[in-house]
């Protein structure tokens, strides 16, 4: 299938591209980009005219959970993946907090060769830093990689004893393996649920000190020093754990860093009516926190934003605030709250899509997130000016689990290609 | 009207029910924990299927901060939904009568000293009663108790903050003091009964740095000589048991504006 994109406005952050150019797609790659010049000999199987759209590429998310295997009743692969397409998102990592987690080779490779069927978007599986998520012994890591893990994790469940995470590290970086922690203190955020503030004490909810993130980026951070291990810190909520990040990657540390985009633009007074949408993990910080994690956000200290997607039922979140589960679905979301963060931060639409393309690809080390020639045809088009009002209806996600519900936001993806082959249109 | 406990009570559970019958309301009393919550059944399927059989008015206590707000946003809006405790969030008939005990014995407000002495942290009954205070117009709320049982910024809900008992119960006008449960006595919050009632405990002695028609008063149940001494307990400044009469005028007071009873 060969495809012209025709007369959009092609932003491809890593290029430093943002003009009207046409893009010519053949055998899954991208073959050119130009003013309307195809490549000699080209003849366009199809032609989809993106006038008045933005083409980019498509959306790398470094946290989605698809429940596979173990949790289909939250959500299965095939609604997950195709909400990922629907909201622009063509390659993603899920992180091991399955059932059983993904710490044997045999589950790896059974989710990348289920996700691969669906035809839909590219999965990469974080694997588990230790055995069952136990934080006791370490994981296979690897024969974890050998089946396709890209980096290693322990999702939200704790390691305790910081020998074992010391040890853990080191065998990481023997094998030259990236790990990504959420940095958070087990015994500290023990029975937390809420910002550890004003109004988690207005509401009666049992909070979780900042500190007990800064505290777990300080340890990483002193083993990142000792051991030389590449370091993804995951979902950092505080302006405290944006300072040290900063202060890490001044001092050279191979450190990088991401946000949920909920943090992004939600906070601890979303809080005040109980709304068990907002229970998340970490949980909504203060809005200094979260102006931090903006500020963060645009001098680079932190990478990338993720959807941080969650999947819960519905009946999971009808419940009291602290006995609901948390998380949100976020995978449709990715795309309009960092548009919405661009607008307010009146921001080059280049740069804040590098967050969501070209910088998370990198941290995945994976060919995504750019439409150089050559590059895997995975694009995602979209109008910039079209508001979307976000109801369980217009979410392909199994999970209908959002604070934004009712809210209106900007982006609407019109198209989205998968190596080259549409998997998504607006109508379709 | 259904009194529907999920956490044990007997003041709260009974004033309501007297209160309930004085208003000629038929009563049911349901303690949850017992029954169909231990079989599985979640908070809102026990709620419809009491709405069912025409439940018009839920007295809510739960262990959950937020569930009676969960449950009243969940129920049709002729339902009636009172909570009568949730978490540590909020006890609202609990700081009426409070307030209205304050009100019975020191008329006005605006120029009371009212010291909150204990375990806020946990205590719905302290949060209502510091947020009746301050819309009311008291002037100067003060929380008295060691750094582990009060809340992180607990004073942005409008106290001073004391750690010393004496000092911040000089010149005041009520004194309140809040239940101990047992299970915080030992482990990290405090290492013991006795030492906490050393330095937290309502004595005849620290009672005399208040004014000396200071009230004191207790929303009960009550553990002498943990937080207060049978002296002062039992002593002429006590209106802890006249806390627990105003109780019932200030249930039915709720339930008849709620029902449609107009002002009283």
């Amino acid at each position: 299938m060969r495809i012209h994109i025709r007369g959009g406005r092609l932003v491809d952050p890593k290029h430093r591209i943002d003009g009207v150019r046409d893009i010519f797609v053949a055998e899954g790659r991208i073959v050119g980009a130009g003013a309307g010049v195809a490549p000699a000999g080209f003849r366009a199987d199809r032609v989809i005219d993106a006038t008045g759209l933005v083409v980019a590429p498509g959306l790398v998310d470094l946290a989605a959970r698809l429940r596979e295997p173990g949790l289909e009743y939250k959500a299965t692969l095939d609604s997950e993946l195709y909400a990922a397409v629907a909201g622009g998102v063509t390659t993603l990592a899920c992180p091991p907090d399955t059932d059983p987690p993904l710490d044997e080779p045999g589950l790896v490779e059974m989710l990348k060769r289920r996700a691969l069927s669906r035809n839909l978007a590219h999965v990469h599986p974080v694997g588990a830093l230790t055995a069952k998520l136990e934080g006791a012994r370490l994981a296979e890591m690897a024969t974890l990689r050998d089946a396709g893990c890209v980096a290693f994790s322990q999702a939200d469940a704790p390691i305790a004893d910081t020998a074992v995470l010391w040890r853990a590290l080191q065998y990481a970086a023997t094998l030259g393996l990236p790990v990504w922690l959420r940095p958070q203190d087990p015994m500290l955020a023990r029975d937390g649920v809420a910002h550890d503030g004003e109004v988690a004490t207005r509401l009666g909810l049992p909070g979780i000190p900042a500190f007990a993130e800064t505290i777990a980026v300080g340890t990483i951070l002193e083993l990142v020093r000792a051991t030389g291990t590449r370091m993804h810190l995951c979902r950092l909520s505080t302006a405290a754990g944006v300072a040290m990040v900063r202060a890490a990657k001044g001092d050279g540390l191979p450190v990088t860093a991401d946000v949920d985009a909920h943090h992004v633009h939600l906070s601890e007074i979303d809080l005040t009516a109980y709304d068990a949408h907002c229970h998340l993990v970490p949980p909504l910080r203060s809005l200094r926190d979260r102006d931090a994690l903006r500020a963060g956000l645009a001098d680079g200290t932190i990478d990338a934003i993720c959807s941080d997607h969650t999947p819960v039922d519905e009946d999971a979140k009808q419940m009291p605030f602290g006995e609901s589960v948390p998380g949100a679905t976020g995978l449709e979301l990715l795309l309009p709250l960092t548009l919405k963060w661009a607008a307010e931060r009146k921001l080059a639409l280049a740069d804040a899509l590098a967050r969501v393309t070209c910088e998370p690809a990198r941290i995945l080390g994976v060919e995504a997130g750019h439409l150089g020639a050559g590059a895997p045809a995975d694009v995602c088009v979209f109008d910039p000016e079209a508001y979307v009002r976000i109801t369980p209806v217009v979410l392909k996600s199994q999970g209908k689990n959002t604070p934004f519900l009712g809210y209106e936001l900007p982006g609407r993806v019109r198209c989205t290609l998968v190596a080259g082959t549409v998997r998504y249109e607006a109508g379709a | 009207m259904f009194n529907l406990f999920f956490e044990p009570s007997t003041r709260t559970r009974t004033t309501f029910e007297i209160a309930a019958k004085r208003l000629s309301a038929d009563v049911i009393n349901l303690n949850i924990s017992t029954s169909s919550q231990s079989k599985g059944e979640t908070l809102l399927d026990t709620i419809d299927n009491l709405a069912a059989m025409h439940a018009d008015m839920f007295v809510v206590r739960h262990a959950a901060s937020g569930a009676a707000h969960l449950i009243a946003r969940h129920v049709a809006p002729h339902r009636h939904v009172i909570n009568a405790g949730d978490g540590r969030h909020a006890h609202p008939t609990q700081g009426l009568l409070d307030a209205y005990t304050i009100r019975h014995y020191k008329r006005d407000f605006t120029r009371l000293a009212v010291a909150v002495v204990g375990d806020i942290l946990h205590s719905r009954v302290a949060r209502s009663l510091i947020h009746a205070l301050t819309t009311l117009g008291t002037p100067d709320v003060r929380a008295i108790g060691p750094q582990t049982l009060l809340p992180t910024g607990v004073e942005s809900l409008g106290v001073r903050v004391f750690h010393d008992m004496r000092e911040g119960l000089r010149d005041a006008d009520v004194i309140v003091m809040l239940r101990l449960q047992n299970e915080r006595m030992k482990g990290p919050l405090l290492p013991s009964a006795q030492e906490y009632f050393k330095c937290y405990g309502l004595t005849a002695e620290k009672l005399v740095v208040a004014k000396p028609d200071a009230i004191v008063m207790h929303p009960g149940p009550m553990n002498r000589g943990v937080e207060i001494d049978s002296m002062v307990a039992d002593g002429r400044q006590a209106v802890i048991l006249p806390q627990v009469t105003f109780g019932i005028a200030v249930r039915m007071a709720v339930m008849s504006l709620l029902g449609g009873g107009g002002a009283i």
